[in-house]
């Protein structure tokens, strides 16, 4: 047993606290405010190798690992939660790849999606297709050189400054999940168009749009892993993604936290420091404690996939637990901030607002729970 | 062109939270609450260390005195592209004034054969902003303070932009070996790669102890210091400053009011 980080992994966290602290914070509030998605910082992330942190060297990417993945998102996410939802979500579209790319695809796509030339993303919602993907509608239709592809995407993230897609489609007669392949489309192709931009309550300085494809040719070579392996392989990158996500409310939690401490120290009520009540004490302690334990949980889910064990369960506790508290504690933090915390001039608003789709999205919290429970009755069977 | 870059390790207060709390001792603060960062002026010295290596070659050493936990802010330096690094340990360092620092530093950096030393212009915890041209004065060579620009004119002499008052930039040509105290602002400092961080969290951090050193025990710490720091204090709260209490609201109302009155707005 060993509760150590590595050199390395210290290093990692240090390095993304310094990028955050420096090139995200001081502008966080103000992104938000007027709905700018920060293209130049995101271009220095991939520069850097943020957005290709589980890509191995030999691919172009960091090949820092899922550990140093989470404490680094976690960095982000505290000074600015929106820009760890694109960077969760860059990280979680080089996924298919790696896993299932061929090597033409791994040299024309993979290598240029970790060094940050490329910003891919995730495409598998549609509107009659949430928590249930294995029911979406999207067609890609074989014409033997080429998928002919018909629908429509929701709630995509960053789809509208994606230079690709990873694209889930039906490709088989098959009901269900069993017909669903998995596509690379690039941004440009003949058909495929950006559609109405969300106007949302959090984490407004990430983009969320709609994606449009219309009889739009895509080659047969853009195919990712076999036809039909197309829910498994949204699948496994959702593994991924939700210890991403996980690590997203961590870092909104830890600056729940900090933002507390702070007002509750300063603002003083009765002759005392709010700090100073039991009340308000106890908040605090409950937030702290939720962050030890949601930190192991997600340690423990990206330590698994480093050692290449199976983390299924894992990573889909540590994103419900996290992302359950983050809402409790952005609660807390915005009640120990009393009237102020309701207003734009603090930190906490934002928060508060930024934390709610932490439930939401990589699967809903009810779904995690289904997840997990069919996890632990195959294993009891 | 060999380089040795020496960087400070020193309590992060661009936190707004960083509250400094006087020690039992009376001469030290207490740092178990801090988090800690590299020097910001250091910090732009190593960015222009590792400039001047990759235009002109040669090997970047990072000195740094301080403990176990100041091995962070080296692996970062060594992650940003330094090649080694020495790092000067010993109890018997603590108390050290700009002189005693400025023997220990030559110490680890005399045999190191460079021909340039960087330090930043001042560290942000003590603010003496001597420590680099007292080293210049040990390693006996020319220095020059307040470094904005670094320029390389041939393998001997150096361009160099000292920034002064107002902005104006006074240039020199200083002849190597030399030592520069590095300004902020010069350079852009880089983020660490992963591969320099992969590598850096390898690369052994080499420490010298007060034997390694070669120095006696009256030459470093209280004892090799021409200055002794004895005693730090809270400034009291004079009768000129009114110190203004309450809430925000409150706060706020009764600074516009003095405003008022005295018809500053
Ligand atoms: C900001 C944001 C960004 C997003 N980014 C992306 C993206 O990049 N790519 C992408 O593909 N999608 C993205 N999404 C979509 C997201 O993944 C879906 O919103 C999510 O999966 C839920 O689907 P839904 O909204 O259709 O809700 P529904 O599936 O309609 O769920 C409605 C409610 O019913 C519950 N429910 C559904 N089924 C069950 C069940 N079997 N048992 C119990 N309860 C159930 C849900 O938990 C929920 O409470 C994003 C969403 C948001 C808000």
């Amino acid at each position: 047993m060993s509760f150590q980080l590595t050199e390395e992994q210290k290093m990692v966290r240090l390095m993304a606290r310094d990028f955050a602290g420096k090139e995200l914070e001081p502008m966080a509030a103000q992104r938000d405010k007027e709905e700018i998605f920060p293209m130049d910082v995101v271009k220095k992330m991939g520069e850097l190798g943020l957005l290709g942190m589980m890509v191995p060297d030999e691919y172009g990417g960091a090949g820092a690992g899922a550990v140093s993945y989470c404490l680094a998102l976690q960095e982000i996410a505290y000074a600015c939660a929106s820009t760890a939802v694109t960077m969760s979500v860059a990280n979680l579209s080089t996924e298919p790849l790696l896993r299932f790319g061929d090597e033409t695809q791994k040299t024309r796509y993979l290598l240029k999606l970790a060094q940050g030339e490329l910003l891919g993303c995730f495409a598998l919602t549609e509107p009659g297709a949430g928590s249930d993907p294995g029911s979406l509608s999207m067609s890609a239709e074989d014409k033997r050189d080429h998928y002919l592809i018909n629908g429509t995407k929701v709630f995509i993230t960053h789809g509208q400054y994606a230079d690709v897609v990873n694209l889930i489609a039906r490709t088989g007669p098959e009901k269900g999940s069993r017909g669903l392949s998995t596509f690379i489309v690039e941004k440009g192709t003949p058909g495929f168009s950006v559609g109405s931009r969300e106007d949302k309550l959090g984490l407004r300085a990430s983009n969320t749009v709609e994606l449009l494809f219309s009889d739009c040719k895509v080659p047969k070579e853009n195919l990712v892993g076999k036809p039909g392996a197309g829910f498994k392989i949204a699948m496994i990158a959702l593994d991924s993604g939700r210890i991403g996500i996980a690590s997203q409310a961590l870092g909104i939690t830890r600056a729940c936290l900090d933002e507390s401490i702070r007002y509750a120290k300063g603002r003083k009520q009765f002759g005392k420091a709010i700090s100073s009540f039991e009340a308000i004490q106890w908040m605090i302690a409950d937030m702290a404690t939720g962050i030890e334990a949601a930190n192991w949980l997600i340690l423990s889910a990206a330590w698994r996939k480093d050692q290449g064990l199976p983390f299924t369960k894992e990573a889909s506790m540590a994103k419900l637990f996290t992302s359950e508290l983050a809402n409790k504690s952005a609660y807390l933090a915005l009640q120990i901030h009393g009237g102020y915390g309701y207003l734009k001039d603090f930190k906490v608003e934002r928060l508060y607002r930024d934390a709610r789709a932490t439930t939401i999205y990589e699967g809903t919290s009810e779904i995690q729970r289904l997840v997990i429970a069919r996890n632990l009755l195959k294993e009891h069977a | 062109m060999n380089i040795v870059v020496c960087v400070k390790q020193v309590p992060d207060t661009s936190d707004p939270d960083t509250e400094v709390h006087i020690d039992g001792t009376g001469r030290g603060v207490d740092q178990s609450k801090f988090s800690f960062v590299i020097n910001d002026a250091d910090n732009y010295a190593v960015e222009e260390a590792i400039l001047l290596k990759e235009k002109h070659g040669g090997e970047v050493t990072v000195v740094n005195i301080g403990g176990e936990a100041a091995n962070q802010v080296i692996r970062m330096a060594l992650a940003k592209g330094g090649d080694g690094a020495v790092r000067l340990d010993d109890e018997s360092f603590v108390y050290s004034d700009v002189v005693a620092t400025a023997r220990l530093l030559k110490s680890a950096i005399k045999d190191l054969g460079c021909d340039l030393v960087l330090t930043g212009c001042m560290a942000s915890d003590d603010g003496y902003g001597a420590v680099g041209i007292a080293l210049a004065q040990m390693l006996e060579v020319p220095h020059a303070a307040y470094v904005k620009t670094v320029e390389v004119v041939d393998d001997k002499k150096l361009k160099v932009g000292r920034e002064l008052e107002g902005g104006l930039l006074e240039m020199n040509e200083i002849e190597m070996p030399c030592l520069l105290a590095i300004q902020t602002g010069g350079n852009e400092p880089r983020y660490a790669s992963f591969k320099g961080i992969r590598e850096a969290s390898k690369k052994e951090i080499k420490v010298m102890d007060l034997a390694a050193t070669g120095l006696s025990a009256d030459e470093v710490g209280e004892s090799g210091s021409v200055a002794v720091m004895t005693q730090y204090s809270v400034p009291e709260v004079g009768d000129l400053a009114e110190m203004i209490e309450g809430d925000p609201a409150e706060t706020s109302a009764k600074l516009a009011n003095i405003l008022k009155e005295k018809g500053l707005v």
